[in-house]
C-alpha cells in the first residue's frame, strides 16, 4: 500500500507557500512483517533545539489510540489542529507509507529533524523510534528504526 | 408490525449476525483459557517490589502493566534487546515475549470488523443494532404469543422449529441484549462518538532530586499489585522524573526521587463506565459471564435457521385473493383476523367458493375495517385467537374502530382456536357480542373452528350456503399435503357384535419394486397424526398414531362410521392393498419429558395413542391407563397387548369400564370418579395427564376430573395451560 500526496496544504510554518522557495521532499516509511493489526504512525519535525515545530503526517485516525504516540503527544500537545487535514489510515504490518510534501528551502540544513512515533495494539509502543535529520547529505540514505519501522527514507 | 420488525432484520442480517455471533463464541473462551494460564497473583505483593525486580533485569523498562486478560507485562527497551515480556508476578522473572495469537487477532477482526477496517465496523455495529432489535422484538412476541410478560416461562408448544426458537431465543435473548448494547457501547468509543475520557494530570513540579531505588518509593508501596493497571517509568529523556500509575480509581503521579503521590485524578464515571462495559462485552476479568455470553452467542445461527424455516412457512401460507372486487362492488365482505397466515388461507378457499356462487366478494385484513365496508349487504368474519384471548396481529385494531363507525350489515363469524386452550376463540366471541350489540343481523350464529379443522369448516360453509340460498362447498386444503404410499400389512378387527366396530390397522412402506428391500417409514412417534386422503376425494382426514417409526409399523385404530367415507374405504381395505398418507406432527400431545407420572385416559378407537404411549416406556416410568369400551368380550382392543405391558412394567395399572357388559356396566368417567383419592395423590406428584377419544367422553372426563384436583388448588385450565393436561379430541 502507498500513499503518494501530492503537495498538501499542512502545517503552514513547514509548507512553503510560494512554490519557487519550496523543494519536494518525499518520506517513505517501510514497515516489518511484526505480524499484529495495524501501526499508527505519526512523523513530525523539531528545530535544533528539539521543540516542537509541527506535524506532517498523522497515519491512524482513532483519536483515542494517539497518547500512545507519546512523544508527539507530549511534544505537540495531542491537539486535533495539529493533525487536520492530514490524517489517513494505519499502516498495515509489512506496509509502507509514502508521503511527499512541498517544503520552504529554509527548513533544510537547518538542524531541522523528522521524528517518526509507532504504537500497534497489543504490542510495544515505540516513541521517537526514528530521527532523521532534515539535510541533503541525508537525503535517499534509509535509517532502521528500533521499534516497528524497518526503513525510513527522506528524499529531497 | 413487531412480527415484520422481528424477521425483517432478522432475514437480510441473518449471515453477518451469525459470523459476528460465533466468532463472539469463540472469542468468549479466551478469558477462560487466560485465567487457567495466567499465574495468580499473590495478595500481598506491592507495586514497588515487582517494579524492583522488573528494573533489575531491564534497566530500560519503559511499562508494566497487569492487562485485562490476567497477564503482567513489561516493555523495556536496554539497548540490545528491547521489547514486551511477561511476567511472573511472584517473581518478577520473565515467562517470554508477550504476543496475543495470531488466531485470536483473526477472530477478534473478524468479530469487530468483518475484516474490512472502518466500513466494518459500521457493517458490525449496525448488525449489532439489528441484533438488540431482534431480541427485543423477539421476547415481546413471545411474551404476546404465551400471554404476556409474566408468561414468558411457560412451557412452548408448537411445531420442533417453533419451540427450538421460543426455547432458545429466551434463554439468550438478555445476553445477546447486553452483548449487542455493549459493543454499540463500544464502537461508539472507536469512533470517537462517546465524550473524551483524557483524564491527563495537569503539570506538576517534580522535586528533580535524584532518582531513588524503585522498590523503596512509598507511593509505590502503598499499591498492591493486583489493583495495577499500568505503571508507567520516568522517560529519561523527558521532563519530569515521575511515575505515572494508573489504576480502576484513577491516574497518580509518583515521584521518582521521594516517592510522594504528586497528584491523583480520580477516574471519571465515563471512565469507569468504559472499563465495566468491556468486562461485560468481552468477560475479561469476568470469565464465567464470558462464557454464558459465549453459549448465548453460539445459538444465534440456530436461531436464524429456526427463524428461517419458521419465516417460509408463513410464507408459503400467506394466501393470493384473485378475483378480489372492489369493496364498493362487493355484495359480500370477508375480513380476516390472523396472527399467522392461517386464517388467511380459509378465506381465500371461502373467497373462490362465493366467487363460483356468483358473489362479488371483497376481503380485507380486520383492521382495514372502514365504513365502506359496513355498507355491504353482508359481512363475513374469520377471526383467530392469539395468546390468552387476544386479537391476532390483523385485528388489533378492528373493535376499536368498529365502535366509530356505521352500519349493520348481516354478518356471519368464524372463530378458528385450539380447543385445548383455555380461550379457545375468545376473541371472536368478542367481536360476535360487538357486532350483536350495534344490531347487526346475524346471518349464522358464530361457529368456532378447533386447529384448523378442515371437515368443520366445511360443515359452517354448508350451513353458510343454506343461509344464502345456494350450494356451498368449501374444501379447504391448508398445505396441499405431499402424500406416501402405504400397504396395509395387518389388520384387526373388534367390536363387531356391539355395533362398534373398530380396526387395528397396521401399514408398512412398499418395498423396492425392483430389490425387494423392505421400503422406509417416514418419521413419527405415537400420538402424531396421519393424514388419508380416500380414493375420489380431496379432504384429508386425520387418525392419531399409535405406533412410533421405530416400531417398524404404521398402527392406527378406525372405529367404522356410518356413511364415513374414510372409515368405510380403510375397514374395507385388505392385506396388500395401498393408502396415499402423510403425517403430521402433533407436538402438543406426547408425554412430557422426564420421569413424572403419567395418566393416559381414552375410550374407543382413543386408545391408539395412549397405547403407543406405553409401548414407547421402556424406562418403566409409572403410567396408569383408564380405558372405556363397550364390551370386555367384543372390543377390548389391544387387550393381550396391554397384559403383556402390565407384566413388563411399561403399564403401572390398567383401569377398564365397559358400558354393555350387564353385570358391571360403567364409563372411563366412573372409574376417575371412583379413584380420585389415587388420582390426586398422582396430580400432586407432577401427574401428566393425556386425554384421547370422543368429544362426549372428554367432556365427562372433564367434568370428573374437576372435582379430583379442585382440593390441590389446581384447575383444568390451569393444568392445561402449563401442558399438563392435554387432548386429542375429535
Amino acid at each position: 500500500m502507498k500513499f503518494v500526496l501530492p503537495a498538501v496544504a499542512a502545517t503552514a510554518t513547514l509548507l512553503s507557500p510560494v512554490l519557487a522557495e519550496a523543494r519536494q521532499v518525499t518520506f517513505e516509511t517501510t514497515l516489518k512483517p511484526y505480524g499484529g493489526n495495524g501501526a499508527y504512525l505519526v512523523l513530525y519535525v523539531t528545530d535544533a533545539a528539539g521543540a516542537y515545530k509541527g506535524t506532517l503526517w498523522m497515519a491512524g485516525g482513532k483519536a483515542k489510540y494517539y497518547r500512545h504516540l507519546s512523544d508527539w503527544q507530549r511534544a505537540s500537545g495531542g491537539r486535533p489542529t495539529e493533525i487536520d487535514g492530514i490524517t489517513g489510515a494505519s499502516v498495515g504490518s509489512g506496509k509502507t507509507l509514502k508521503i511527499t510534501l512541498d517544503l520552504a528551502d529554509a527548513m533544510i540544513d537547518a538542524g531541522y529533524k523528522v521524528h517518526v512515533d509507532t504504537a500497534v495494539e497489543d504490542g510495544m509502543d515505540n516513541p521517537s523510534e526514528v530521527v532523521a535529520p532534515l539535510a541533503a547529505s541525508a537525503s535517499g540514505k534509509p535509517l532502521a528504526g528500533k521499534g516497528y519501522v524497518k526503513s525510513f527514507t527522506v528524499t529531497f | 408490525m413487531l412480527r415484520r420488525l422481528h424477521g425483517l432484520p432478522g432475514i437480510a442480517l441473518a449471515l453477518a449476525l451469525a459470523v459476528t455471533a460465533l466468532t463472539g463464541a469463540v472469542l468468549s473462551v479466551q478469558p477462560a483459557l487466560d485465567r487457567a494460564a495466567a499465574p495468580a497473583i499473590p495478595a500481598a505483593a506491592s507495586v514497588a517490589d515487582l517494579a524492583a525486580q522488573v528494573a533489575a533485569r531491564h534497566p530500560g523498562v519503559s511499562a508494566i502493566r497487569l492487562r485485562a486478560d490476567g497477564s503482567l507485562t513489561a516493555a523495556f527497551d536496554d539497548g540490545d534487546t528491547r521489547g514486551v515480556e511477561r511476567i511472573d508476578p511472584a517473581t518478577g522473572t520473565g515467562l517470554g515475549p508477550y504476543a496475543v495469537s495470531e488466531t485470536t487477532r483473526f477472530f477478534t477482526n473478524l468479530h469487530r470488523s468483518f475484516l474490512a477496517g472502518d466500513a466494518g465496523r459500521v457493517a458490525a455495529a449496525i448488525g449489532a443494532l439489528a441484533m438488540l432489535g431482534v431480541s427485543v422484538s423477539g421476547l415481546m412476541l413471545l411474551a404476546r404469543r404465551l400471554g404476556g410478560a409474566g408468561a414468558l416461562l411457560r412451557p412452548i408448544r408448537g411445531t420442533p422449529a417453533q419451540r427450538w426458537h421460543g426455547e432458545l431465543g429466551r434463554l439468550a435473548a438478555v445476553s445477546l441484549i447486553m452483548s449487542s448494547l455493549t459493543g454499540l457501547w463500544m464502537w461508539a468509543g472507536t469512533f470517537g462518538l462517546l465524550p473524551e475520557t483524557t483524564g491527563a494530570n495537569s503539570a506538576v513540579a517534580a522535586s528533580g532530586g535524584a532518582p531513588a531505588p524503585v522498590g523503596t518509593l512509598t507511593g509505590l508501596r502503598a499499591l498492591k499489585l493486583k489493583d495495577l493497571r499500568e505503571l508507567t517509568f520516568p522517560d529519561p529523556a523527558g521532563p519530569a522524573d515521575v511515575f505515572t500509575l494508573v489504576t480502576a480509581d484513577g491516574e497518580r503521579l509518583v515521584d521518582a526521587a521521594t516517592g510522594a503521590t504528586l497528584a491523583m485524578t480520580p477516574a471519571t464515571a465515563l471512565e469507569r463506565m468504559n472499563d465495566l462495559v468491556r468486562m461485560l462485552h468481552t468477560g475479561r476479568g469476568a470469565w464465567v459471564l464470558g462464557l454464558l455470553l459465549g453459549l448465548a452467542s453460539a445459538a444465534v445461527p440456530v436461531l436464524a435457521a429456526t427463524g428461517f424455516a419458521l419465516w417460509l412457512r408463513r410464507r408459503a401460507a400467506r394466501p393470493r385473493i384473485s378475483a378480489n372486487v372492489p369493496v364498493r362492488r362487493a355484495d359480500t365482505v370477508i375480513l380476516v383476523g390472523s396472527e399467522g397466515n392461517s386464517t388467511w388461507g380459509f378465506a381465500g378457499t371461502l373467497h373462490t367458493a362465493l366467487v363460483a356462487a356468483g358473489h362479488k366478494v371483497h376481503t380485507a385484513a380486520m383492521n382495514e375495517v372502514s365504513a365502506a365496508h359496513l355498507v355491504a349487504p353482508r359481512v363475513l368474519v374469520l377471526a383467530a385467537t392469539y395468546g390468552e384471548g387476544a386479537a391476532p396481529q390483523s385485528a388489533k385494531q378492528f373493535l376499536s374502530r368498529l365502535a366509530g363507525l356505521p352500519g349493520q350489515p348481516a354478518v356471519a363469524v368464524l372463530g378458528f382456536g385450539d380447543r385445548s386452550f383455555p380461550h379457545f376463540c375468545r376473541f371472536a366471541r368478542a367481536v360476535a357480542d360487538a357486532l350483536e350489540a350495534r344490531g347487526c343481523p346475524q346471518l349464522l350464529p358464530m361457529k368456532r373452528i378447533d386447529r384448523r379443522s378442515a371437515q368443520e369448516f366445511a360443515q359452517w360453509g354448508r350451513d353458510l350456503g343454506g343461509a344464502l340460498g345456494h350450494d356451498l362447498v368449501l374444501t379447504h386444503v391448508a398445505e396441499p399435503p405431499k402424500t406416501m404410499p402405504l400397504v396395509l400389512a395387518g389388520r384387526e378387527l373388534y367390536g363387531e357384535a356391539v355395533g362398534a366396530p373398530v380396526a387395528i390397522l397396521r401399514f408398512q412402506a412398499p418395498a423396492d419394486p425392483r430389490t425387494g428391500a423392505p421400503g422406509r417409514l417416514p418419521t413419527f412417534e405415537a400420538g402424531d397424526l396421519v393424514g388419508i386422503v380416500p380414493p375420489g376425494d380431496y379432504m384429508p382426514r386425520f387418525y392419531s398414531l399409535a405406533s412410533s417409526t421405530r416400531d417398524g409399523v404404521l398402527e392406527i385404530c378406525v372405529r367404522l362410521r356410518a356413511d364415513g367415507l374414510c372409515s368405510t374405504f380403510l375397514h374395507e381395505l385388505a392385506p396388500g392393498e395401498g393408502i396415499d398418507a402423510f403425517i403430521r406432527e402433533n407436538p402438543t400431545f406426547r408425554p412430557a419429558k422426564g420421569r413424572g407420572p403419567l395418566i393416559l385416559i381414552g375410550a374407543g378407537a382413543g386408545i391408539g395413542p395412549l397405547a403407543g404411549f406405553v409401548r414407547a416406556n421402556a424406562a418403566g416410568r409409572p403410567v396408569h391407563l383408564y380405558w372405556g369400551g363397550r364390551s370386555a368380550a367384543s372390543d377390548f382392543l389391544y387387550e393381550h397387548e396391554l397384559a403383556q405391558h402390565l407384566a413388563e412394567r411399561r403399564l403401572t395399572t390398567l383401569r377398564t369400564a365397559f358400558s354393555r357388559d350387564a353385570d358391571e356396566s360403567a364409563y372411563v368417567q366412573d372409574r376417575i370418579a371412583a379413584d380420585a383419592p389415587r388420582l390426586r395423590e398422582l396430580v400432586k406428584q407432577g401427574a401428566q395427564i393425556l386425554v384421547c377419544g370422543g368429544r362426549d367422553m372428554a367432556e365427562a372426563v372433564t367434568r370428573a376430573l374437576e372435582p379430583v384436583v379442585r382440593p390441590l388448588g389446581l384447575d383444568l385450565p390451569t393444568l392445561k395451560s402449563s401442558g399438563r393436561y392435554v387432548e386429542d379430541v375429535y
